[in-house]
């Protein structure tokens, strides 16, 4: 039977690791295994709502942050959606580049893509769509990509 | 969850307790800059008790490094758990920092 979370937050930094850690108790029936839910689902969760508050929301305290998790037996999908105008997800640099290696910023789209199962954003960059299953997919690292 | 910092020698060792997340890089930011001001040029980060980085937490390791390198110091992390060496492998910032497995690796020869 699926579990459906919904989250409402303010565009507050600080609500994030208790948000992040409501979620992760709410997935501990998924048969996700132990450290692809506790790693990749953590890192995944907390990369989509630190972008979403500095900037699709722009810092903006007057803003929102949505959360909702589908959590089923085999599988967790968690959209997150803000209140700002969206981005162009493909026009996120490669971090891992030698030009871009020792930027200070723009990792945390690169490691959801890599830690999720499948990425996928709205059509005006403002909800992205993560998916996590325990069907192989990314163990680690390596998940399937379907940005913008 | 906070940041100590503990002279061994020319040394300067930084512990990160909890998580070095958004919410808090600024004060480890400022902790170590206010180190170098005083003229450390020798930092080791130790994170054996550290849970979680995130992608904040890595821009400021990647930000306090270039700045210790340009005043002529060095930046060596140390016991970094199994999830946040694969965030280091992932993000390749293993090829920027020298990873030690304990605090006492890391001092060696620096």
């Amino acid at each position: 039977m699926e579990t459906k979370l919904i989250l409402e937050l303010p565009n507050d930094l600080r609500e994030i690791e208790h948000a992040v850690d409501f979620v992760m108790k709410r997935c501990a029936t998924c048969r996700l295994h132990g450290s692809k839910l506790k790693f990749n689902l953590r890192v995944g969760l907390t990369e989509a709502l630190s972008n979403a508050m500095l900037y699709g929301n722009a810092k903006d305290s007057h803003k929102r942050v949505r959360i909702e998790v589908i959590v089923g037996e085999d599988e967790i999908k968690a959209r997150v959606t803000d209140e700002g105008t969206g981005f162009d997800p493909d026009g996120i640099p490669d971090p891992t580049s030698p030009d871009h290696l020792e930027k200070c910023f723009g990792r945390g789209l690169f490691l959801m893509r890599e830690l999720m199962d499948e990425v996928h954003f709205n059509e005006s960059g403002n909800q992205v769509t993560l998916v996590l299953r325990s069907d192989g997919g990314a163990d680690e690292a390596g998940g399937e990509v379907d940005g913008a | 969850m906070g940041f100590q910092v503990e002279k061994q020698g020319d040394v300067t060792v930084v512990y990160v307790e909890g998580q070095l997340i958004v919410g808090n890089r600024q004060a480890l930011k400022q902790k170590v800059l206010e180190q170098l001001e005083s003229g450390d040029r020798k930092f080791v980060i130790d994170f054996s008790n550290t849970g979680y980085i995130d992608s904040s937490g890595l821009g400021v390791l990647v930000s306090l490094s270039k700045k210790i390198r340009e005043q002529g110091g060095e930046l060596r992390l140390a016991d970094l758990n199994e999830d946040l060496r694969t965030l280091f492998e992932l993000t390749k910032l293993d090829t920027l920092f020298k990873i030690a497995d304990s605090r006492e690796e890391a001092m060696v020869g620096l």
